[in-house]
């Protein structure tokens, strides 16, 4: 396995299995472009040399990264993802994660903080109560997952514009990045932060945000595909350099905007 | 392009007519080398959550996992949007889009279906087409049109929900990407195969006559 493969500091290596098994690629298979038949069919006939997979891996990830461009162009600020009725969410609503459901961290509520940092002014930590006690938002939305899959739900929280006010961060710095406490990260460009329906969200359909649903804060882009959504936040971070993140370093493109 | 010497009747006699322009033969083979990327990708990202009961064997599907498959799908989306580009403007503002495929009559098509069903089927003037083959090139281009709008309202199903809501939402959306694949696929495998019956229909796409 390359070693960007190698679970981040922190994840049990073992718990990458079930769900995540048919999401990774073989691990038999050093570049996950390699092999297959219709790739040596491509090479016959364009006659490029698709075997060096790593050249092809390159330039694929060059055209992601043009991708990336692209959709900061056509993402409008002020276009709202659609909202449905309370009969269309989804029950039950499906998990998915790079571990099993059994393995979703336990986060004790009373240690919990929210660590803030970067091109912020007040970087004082928060705690649960201090979250709940900010103006909260009701959102029933479409979450759109990378593998294709869709369901519709409830989530309720703190718009993360709001948040970022509060803490006095640079609204014109070009990221944020979310640390998890399961070791899963994943940042975005801020004007998809700065959209009245990204949310840090607290509640699902109503109720505490579940354990499997990412117990405590979880932040919730409508506007993103799924994996750009992070459960378990424990750290959030303004910033002006690209951090990637837990898929986006595994191939996955980096913007994700829907 | 040589548009004078496909029409001329006199020149025919001396030199074959020219079946293809350059141009057309161009965006032909690269648009077959960017569906097939398109086809194998996207069957690798529909394996990752099946919307039908069943899988595309993994010896069919490009990229390894689906990250691969989205990295060559959303590549080879740019060569389509280009040579696409190419192809739609030079084949109508040159006319030869609409003399090609129009009109199509239906007593025609019952009759060349016919015919086809039978084995009779005659392709002596390979620049003019019979009336099943104007039906099987629209008939794809109808598919294209469809895949192309399914597939921008699932890429964008927010900054474009109004195509996303054309297409039924976007579930309904995943569902018209997989019928117009699924007709641009049997469209491939019998335009393939007609080629090879008729293999001087497939060297007039390599030489152009």
């Amino acid at each position: 396995m390359r070693s960007s493969h190698k679970p981040p500091p922190g994840v049990d290596a073992k718990l990458l299995v079930g769900d995540a098994a048919k999401l990774l690629p073989n691990p038999s298979r050093r570049l996950f472009l390699r092999g297959g038949a219709s790739v040596g069919a491509l090479a016959m006939l364009t006659g490029c040399d698709i075997a060096d997979g790593l050249s092809a891996e390159r330039a694929l990830r060059k055209v992601s990264e043009f991708n990336d461009w692209v959709q900061a162009r056509l993402f409008c600020p002020r276009r709202l993802a659609p909202t449905y009725p309370e009969t269309a969410i989804t029950r039950p609503f499906p998990f998915n994660a790079f571990y099993p459901e059994g393995a979703a961290p336990d986060i004790d509520e009373d240690r919990y903080r929210l660590i803030v940092d970067g091109l912020i002014q007040n970087k004082l930590p928060w705690n649960l109560d201090q979250l709940h006690a900010l103006p909260q938002e009701t959102q029933i939305t479409r979450l759109i997952c990378v593998e294709g899959w869709s369901a519709v739900g409830k989530w309720t929280g703190v718009p993360l514009k709001e948040f970022l006010k509060r803490i006095g961060a640079d609204l014109t710095a070009k990221y944020v990045h979310f640390t998890c406490s399961e070791g899963y990260s994943s940042s975005i460009d801020m004007p998809a932060a700065l959209h009245p329906q990204t949310q840090m969200t607290l509640k699902f359909d109503g109720e505490i945000l579940p354990t499997k649903f990412g117990f405590p804060l979880r932040i919730r882009i409508p506007t993103k595909l799924g994996f750009k959504n992070p459960k378990h936040v424990i750290g959030l971070a303004v910033l002006n350099n690209y951090t990637g993140g837990y898929w986006e370093d595994r191939g996955y493109n980096w913007f994700s905007g829907l | 392009m040589s548009n004078v010497v496909e029409t001329g009747a006199e020149a025919k006699a001396v030199v074959p007519a020219v079946v293809h322009p350059l141009y057309v033969r161009i965006t032909h083979w690269v648009n077959a080398v960017a569906i097939l990327i398109m086809v194998s990708s996207g069957w690798q990202i529909y394996n990752a959550s099946p919307l039908y009961p069943f899988t595309f064997p993994s010896s069919v599907t490009l990229g390894g996992w689906l990250a691969g498959g989205l990295l060559w799908h959303f590549a080879a989306m740019w060569v389509l949007v280009v040579n696409g580009f190419v192809y739609l403007t030079v084949g109508l503002v040159s006319g030869r889009l609409r003399r090609r495929l129009l009109p199509i009559r239906p007593r025609e098509v019952m009759r060349d279906f016919g015919a086809a069903l039978t084995g009779r089927l005659r392709h002596a003037d390979l620049t003019v087409y019979n009336a099943v083959q104007k039906v099987a090139y629209l008939g794809v281009l109808l598919a294209t049109i469809a895949i192309v709008i399914s597939g921008l309202a699932l890429w964008k199903p927010v900054q474009l929900k109004e195509l996303a809501a054309l297409c039924g939402g976007y579930e309904g959306a995943r569902h018209v990407h997989f019928f117009a694949m699924t007709v641009i696929v049997v469209f491939l495998v019998i335009h393939v195969v007609m080629a090879l019956l008729v293999p001087r229909s497939l060297r007039a796409m390599i030489r152009g006559r």
